[in-house]
């Protein structure tokens, strides 16, 4: 039962990625990269990370509607009705990320994983909770920093007036 | 399942509700139901069929799957710990359903009103966000049954009176009711639903009385002690609860101006989400 | 269901943001490309955590930290194609090429 959800959520994200960059209407695109990360949120339920897994399915949800705005916004040919070429490099980027998932793969299959060591806490949310107040604190203060910078700096960037002017 | 099958009678009663406050028959939204799923389907040029199917469907979908975790008592149809950051997911389907009802449709008036409701949607969410966290930092537990449990005698409502005002507003905007159904407007024509019609309006009006009869359920366990009462058991006060507060919701519309989102952006990021920061600091100060 | 399987699906969403990465010419479809990729590393590190050592956080912690990057990665792009646009209606990676330095 396992098995099949995993395989039927790997098929579909997979195959939601790639229909990314095949479909011609960015709203498709959009919602097909939502799909593929809404199977990604799946997995991570199977594998017993209900916290993060649902974290991933509220969070992407709400980065791809914003990110649809901008889509519609910027791009030329949103709705997809004028089909058009938008690629650069086709076949090096099909030939360097072939040769990368072949690599990938292979040391996947050929490194001597390690045993597992532990078990899975009862409440997995407890358990990253101590850690992101505990031992990871600093990870977490680093991503502190760098939301308020990030705030900031798009800030200044999207602004009209730009940085130089009063 | 059961939980689930009382909140969709609920959301009828809500739909019935707000068709007697505005002094229509009690049996009018079942005829208007009759009606929808009899009536042929509008087409539009170019339309994108299946975004919009998907936008459609997914809003009663997002309110069902919302439903699983609401408690009655202390019963509920999929018992999970992470039960508050479940509910705001399934809740945020609401703008991707909104926002692909208006673009799908290919009509300029829909695309504004699905865009409105997304403008609404920052606004909202994060002083509903700051608020279910309110909550449950008091109670140390992202499981509404124990949010629920944690409130001997006294209500969060009572000792957090910003976060459960929040609540309620940001309830209202989320299903873009009463005061905030800019997005639906009367300004557009009827905004992002505009050129949806027959069974394709229902099932997406339905998904909205949906998500309003599972917020005010969310309101019972989240601010209003859940199934805590005198005499009656824990689900029946449940019950009784989330009748009050989705009375309370139906009983806006109609009876406060239509909000532009504009303005209420400004207002959730300049007063709603300080206030709830506040709220959230003293919590935070009393229970630690 | 193993560390293997979950990990070739981390290297094929990996892969598949990776091309779309290289061969998109809209920042904004750059970006999904990115993502993908992060997305990947998410599911990485779930495998990681569930098979490895799940009695450490530490996995956790760096799903945690992948879904912040993911975020701030696209505030940042879309608030750099956003000055770009405005100072001369592109959003194409080719235009921009005179920007380096």
């Amino acid at each position: 039962m396992e098995a099949v959800a995993f395989w039927v959520l790997a098929v579909a994200a997979v195959g939601t990625g790639v229909a990314v960059f095949v479909v011609d209407s960015m709203a498709r695109a959009t919602f097909a990269l939502l799909a593929s990360f809404l199977c990604a949120g799946g997995e991570l339920l199977l594998v017993g990370l209900r916290y993060l897994g649902v974290l991933v399915v509220l969070m992407m949800i709400m980065e791809m509607l914003v990110m649809a705005v901008f889509m519609v916004m910027y791009m030329m040919n949103p709705a997809g009705l004028m089909p058009m070429s938008m690629t650069h490099n086709r076949r090096g980027a099909l030939a360097v990320a072939g040769g990368a998932f072949a690599a990938l793969a292979a040391g996947i299959l050929l490194v001597p994983w390690p045993e597992r060591r532990g078990r899975p806490p009862r409440d997995p949310t407890v358990a990253l909770g101590d850690a992101v107040m505990g031992s990871s604190m600093l990870v977490m203060m680093v991503i502190g920093v760098a939301i308020l910078a990030t705030m900031i700096a798009t800030v200044v960037l999207a602004t009209h007036r730009g940085r130089y002017d009063a | 399942m059961v939980e689930v099958l009382v909140l969709g009678a609920l959301a009828v009663a809500a739909a019935t509700l707000s068709g007697t406050l505005a002094g229509r028959p009690a049996a009018a939204p079942f005829r208007e139901a009759a009606r929808l799923l009899t009536l042929q389907r509008r087409r539009t040029v170019r339309a994108d069929v299946l975004l919009t199917r998907i936008g459609v469907v997914s809003l009663p979908m997002a309110a069902a799957l919302a439903a699983l975790v609401v408690p009655f008592g202390g019963r509920v149809a999929l018992s999970t710990s992470v039960g508050v950051v479940w509910f705001n997911a399934m809740e945020v389907v609401a703008w991707a359903s909104v926002w692909l009802v208006g673009w799908g449709v290919n009509s300029a008036y829909a695309l504004v009103g699905g865009y409105r409701f997304v403008a609404q949607g920052l606004a909202y969410e994060l002083p509903h966000m700051f608020a279910l966290i309110t909550a449950s930092l008091a109670a140390h537990s992202l499981d509404l049954r124990v949010i629920g449990g944690a409130q001997h005698g006294l209500w969060y409502a009572v000792w957090m009176p910003v976060a459960f005002a929040v609540y309620l507003v940001s309830t209202l905007a989320m299903t873009f009711w009463g005061p905030f159904g800019h997005p639906l407007g009367a300004d557009l024509a009827g905004g992002a639903a505009l050129e949806l019609s027959g069974p394709d309006l229902l099932v997406f009006l339905a998904g909205r009385y949906g998500l309003l009869a599972v917020s005010a359920g969310v309101a019972v366990p989240l601010f209003l002690g859940g199934g805590a009462g005198p005499l009656l058991p824990g689900w029946s006060w449940s019950l009784v609860k989330t009748c009050a507060v989705l009375s309370l919701l139906v009983w806006t519309r109609h009876r406060l101006p239509v909000l532009r989102m504009d303005r209420f952006m400004t207002a959730a990021w300049t007063v709603l989400i300080p206030a709830t920061l506040l709220q959230m600091l003293v919590v935070g100060i009393v229970v630690v | 269901m193993t560390l293997e399987t979950f990990l070739l699906l981390a290297a094929a969403l990996f892969c598949v943001g990776l091309y779309g990465a290289l061969s998109q010419q809209s920042i904004v479809m750059l970006m999904m490309g990115i993502e993908l990729m992060v997305n990947g590393v998410v599911v990485a590190a779930a495998g990681f955590w569930h098979w490895v050592s799940p009695g450490s956080a530490d996995g956790q912690v760096l799903v945690l930290v992948a879904i912040t990057v993911m975020a701030l990665e696209m505030a940042m792009g879309f608030a750099v194609v956003t000055a770009l646009f405005r100072a001369r209606d592109v959003d194409m990676t080719d235009d921009a090429g005179d920007l380096r330095g």
